[in-house]
């Protein structure tokens, strides 16, 4: 079932988290929705399953206007951050709530948790309360739970959000795989760029209330629309009015016509990747991405001069940076410097 | 917890005679005091003015007060925290303001306010005296006293559990297709059991116990508008210690039963 | 992520509306407000028109008269004496139960209840079998000035006790060790870092106390009774009724109401001002002050993180 958004506008008193959004969610496809913080992609989710009205605009699911749906009947599975597990209930219980409401028959809510239970691998746990379960459990048990009512399609807000980090990758990796094996067109919400690329064929980018760019996620990295995306999806350097990745920054030994001056302010290795900080002759800092092999053939030291030639150099002249954040950092990723680095390898 | 690693033992057993010898002398000391002049000589007196026609009709008339005010008040806290906490309207600072007031009144005030709304000059008095119904100096008025009092106790109680539980676990709900009334009975209310539980605990308590309000409006008729406390002090200024100690002593039991629900609740909620 | 952590677990949702099942918001809104007005203000606007009915003089003449005066005078003075006496007891007890281990910990923290389980009456007859003319320990301070503040300190002390004691369970030890660690003495550390943070939360619970004290009838009745030296003003009222003067009683009782309400209006502010520094609204003075209802939802937070 393919979903779109068609001008969806939402405000809450003064703050408008979406403004004009239109998307196409092409049917059995597993999209993210990638964003900073306020940029609206969650609100846009629950406008989608009913759970906030929009303002103006229409959500379609399967080409039908639900718009005026209430929740209860647009059969989406949702899967909250923080689990929205309840409580009071048992897995099982928790699981075949949508069910009990559709007054199914006892044995076949049994019949149909206890498949669910399996494919999100938490057979024998059934009699557990979700307070006895770990936070992964817990995500996968809301999984099933939403599964359980077979939806038309999946939300997933921040799912892995709440989550430490090697759960987190575990998680990912199987999401893919459910998503293959069940083939339900998924949207989750996420401000990872790592994850959003790790998981989704396609990536819809969002800032304050607006869509960025959307595409696959060989498009946005290479091809990204603006200053913004460019620097959401990966680390940036910012050469006048030209944006550079770090490993498009090749450094020589040698000046030319196609080089800038640079003095060498620091080298930090990490492992099989170096990364070497520069600054040039008008005071703004640069930092490209070596491998140690190359680090070593250059031969070079701390406080030394080098030349740079930045490739796939690109300028968004006429787009004013709508970041405020910056791509003039160095460390330009707006979602801390690990996950940046990782992505830009 | 383990006690501070720096205070010194001197410090701490200073505070310990102070804290816990102020709650002996203060409320043990009169609690176990009452349990022995009661049953000194034996369990007949007590139990004998409790089962007197008087002293059963007192306790009669307390329960069917229970009965009454805190169903009532039960399903009115339930509704008012709902709409303090989920829904935002401009009026709820008010709201909010009235029902804390009953806590602000002196009980003997609350008798009065109920004394002259419904009294030979009051407002009612003309429509009531035409219908046959005696609302002062009768079971009515003091029905009214008890849920005057007892009104604030499941909201605040219901409120705070309400704010922490969150939408979340409804808004899964209404995803996985329940309608605002299966919602409620499935999700949200079981949610607040404990917290409710704990208000109509304090409710009850306080409805059982009432005295000031409830004493201005029976105009104290023996036999016919006496709930247990008003029993306990015309037994005692009828100097008939036996009867008003077998009734204290009955309530002190409830009240008893009552601290255990509320520890245990607490225990609950907790969990 | 950090961003994030700042924000409240769970955000209340704007938009969303009818949470009330079935019933809508205005209904629901209506039921509430006719219980309240019909249960709690209509009594009270009977009061007040009774009070006023002879006109503001004779009002004056009522709240002035000297058994008036001296009634008011005395409560005032018997509450300020007792929150003091509570505020330190409170303290103390409140502290025992977070900080010391000793056995029966437990069956203390349930007994601290018992004020607000037991009927008040039958409290003013324990006391008085304890500390009366009967009393096995011969000490009879029964129909005088000290019963009356033992009276009101039996009923008060939970007040004291429960706004402090979640503050305590909250309060973050580190800051007492970094205090400990910069060289700071136990009761250095008690002035200068506990107090303060305990500070809300005892103010909460001691105006609610207070408030208590101004209005307490039962358990003053029979122990402290109605002599010419102990009638406060609540049991003045009660005799002002039984001898027939409605308007004088209700002068004074609006004098108290206005009194315990200036109270109140004051924990309101207490509340806001000792959230500050904590955000929950669960903390201490949240679980028994005025303010029941949600602070407004932060604007901006999107993520609902």
């Amino acid at each position: 079932m393919g979903i779109s958004v068609d001008g969806a506008n939402k405000s809450f008193g003064d703050f408008q988290a979406l403004d004009d959004v239109s998307i196409e969610v092409p049917d059995g496809s597993l999209t993210a929705l990638l964003g900073p913080s306020g940029s609206g992609k969650s609100t846009l989710l629950r406008a989608i399953a009913g759970l906030e009205t929009l303002d103006a605009g229409r959500v379609l699911i399967d080409g039908e206007d639900v718009s005026k749906k209430p929740t209860q009947k647009r059969e989406v599975g949702f899967v909250f951050q923080h689990y929205a597990a309840f409580k009071h209930m048992t897995v099982y219980e928790n699981v075949g709530f949508g069910l009990k409401i559709r007054k199914w028959k006892k044995e076949k809510i049994r019949a149909r948790v206890d498949e669910l239970l399996n494919l999100v691998q938490l057979p024998g746990l059934a009699d557990r309360y979700p307070s006895q379960l770990s936070g992964g459990q817990r995500q996968r048990m809301a999984l099933a739970r939403a599964l359980a009512v077979q939806p038309q399609v999946l939300l997933l807000d921040e799912p892995f959000g709440a989550l430490d980090a090697k759960v987190r990758k575990d998680l990912r990796t199987w999401l893919r795989n459910l998503h293959e094996e069940m083939n339900v067109t998924t949207i989750f919400v996420t401000h990872d760029q790592e994850e959003a690329m790790d998981v989704a064929g396609q990536l819809v980018v969002m800032n304050q209330g607006r869509v960025e760019q959307s595409g696959s996620a060989d498009d946005l990295y290479d091809k990204p629309a603006n200053e913004f995306v460019m620097s959401f999806v990966g680390e940036v350097n910012r050469l006048g009015d030209d944006f550079v990745r770090p490993h498009d920054i090749e450094i020589v030994r040698d000046r030319d016509d196609s080089t800038e001056e640079a003095m060498v302010q620091r080298i930090v290795a990490l492992g099989f990747e170096i990364r070497v900080e520069l600054m040039l002759a008008d005071g703004t800092e640069v930092w490209a991405q070596l491998t140690r092999g190359e680090l070593q053939r250059l031969e070079l030291r701390e406080g030394q001069i080098a030349y740079l030639r930045p490739v796939h150099a690109k300028s968004f002249n006429g787009s004013p940076p709508s970041n405020p954040r910056g791509a003039s950092t160095p460390h330009g990723s707006p979602d801390g410097g690990d996950a940046g680095i990782t992505a830009a390898a | 917890m383990n006690s501070r690693a720096n205070s010194s033992p001197t410090s701490r057993w200073g505070l310990r005679v102070l804290g816990l010898g102020y709650i002996a002398v203060l409320l043990v000391a009169p609690l176990i005091l009452l349990f022995y002049k009661t049953f000194e000589k034996g369990l007949a007196p007590p139990w004998e003015a409790i089962t007197s026609a008087d002293g059963l009709h007192a306790l009669k008339l307390t329960l069917i007060t229970v009965a009454i005010a805190v169903p009532l008040n039960t399903v009115f806290g339930v509704i008012c925290s709902l709409l303090l906490v989920r829904h935002r309207w401009r009026g709820n600072w008010l709201i909010d303001a009235v029902i804390n007031l009953p806590f602000a009144i002196s009980p003997v005030v609350i008798g009065l306010c109920l004394f002259l709304l419904y009294g030979k000059n009051g407002w009612f008095e003309p429509g009531l005296a035409e219908a046959g119904i005696k609302v002062l100096f009768s079971v009515p008025g003091m029905v009214l006293a008890c849920i005057f009092v007892s009104v604030p106790f499941v909201v605040r109680e219901t409120v705070p559990v309400l704010q922490e539980i969150g939408t979340e676990q409804e808004q899964a709900a209404e995803t996985l297709g329940a309608s605002g009334w299966q919602t409620f009975w499935r999700i949200t209310l079981p949610s607040i059991r404990w917290g409710v539980a704990y208000g109509v605990v304090l409710c009850t308590a306080r409805v059982l116990g009432e005295f000031g309000a409830v004493s201005i409006v029976s105009g104290h008729i023996t036999g016919e508008t006496q709930t247990l406390p008003l029993f306990v002090e015309q037994q005692y200024q009828n100097f008939n210690l036996p009867g008003a100690f077998g009734a204290a002593v009955l309530l002190a039991l409830l009240a008893l039963v009552v601290l255990t629900a509320m520890n245990l609740l607490k225990r609950k909620e907790a969990a | 992520m950090e961003a994030h952590a700042a924000q409240a677990p769970v955000a209340p949702p704007r938009a969303r509306q009818l949470r009330l099942p079935g019933v809508g918001a205005g209904l629901g809104r209506g039921v509430v407000v006719l219980y309240l007005s019909v249960i709690v203000l209509l009594p009270i606007a009977a009061l007040a028109n009774q009070a006023f009915s002879e006109g503001l003089a004779h009002f004056w003449s009522q709240v002035t008269s000297p058994a008036a005066k001296s009634s008011l005078e005395l409560i005032l003075a018997c509450s300020l004496i007792v929150v003091a006496i509570n505020a330190f007891f409170g303290t103390v007890v409140a502290w025992l139960l977070v900080r010391d281990n000793f056995p029966g910990k437990s069956l203390v923290n349930a007994i601290i209840d018992l004020p607000f389980a037991l009927p008040t009456i039958v409290a003013s007859l324990i006391l008085i079998e304890l500390w009366g003319n009967k009393s096995p320990i011969g000490i009879d301070i029964a129909l005088s000035r000290t019963a009356i503040v033992v009276a009101l300190c039996f009923v008060t002390l939970p007040f004291v006790v429960r706004a402090v004691q979640p503050l305590l369970i909250e309060m973050d030890r580190d800051m007492e060790e970094a205090a400990a660690s910069l060289g700071a003495g136990g009761f250095t550390v008690f002035r200068r870092i506990i107090f303060p943070n305990l500070l809300p939360g005892l103010a909460a619970g001691v105006a609610l106390a207070f408030a208590r004290a101004l209005g307490e009838y039962g358990s003053v009745l029979i122990f402290a009774g109605g002599t010419k030296n102990t009638t406060v003003a609540s049991i003045l009222i009660g005799q002002q009724i039984e001898q027939g003067n409605e308007t004088g009683a209700a002068a004074i009782s609006v004098v108290l109401l206005a009194m315990a309400l200036v109270v109140l209006v004051l924990i309101t502010l207490i509340q806001r001002w000792g959230s500050r520094h904590e955000r929950a609204q669960g903390a201490g003075a949240g679980g028994l002050g005025l303010a029941v209802t949600a602070p407004p939802a932060p604007q901006e937070d999107d993520e609902r993180e």
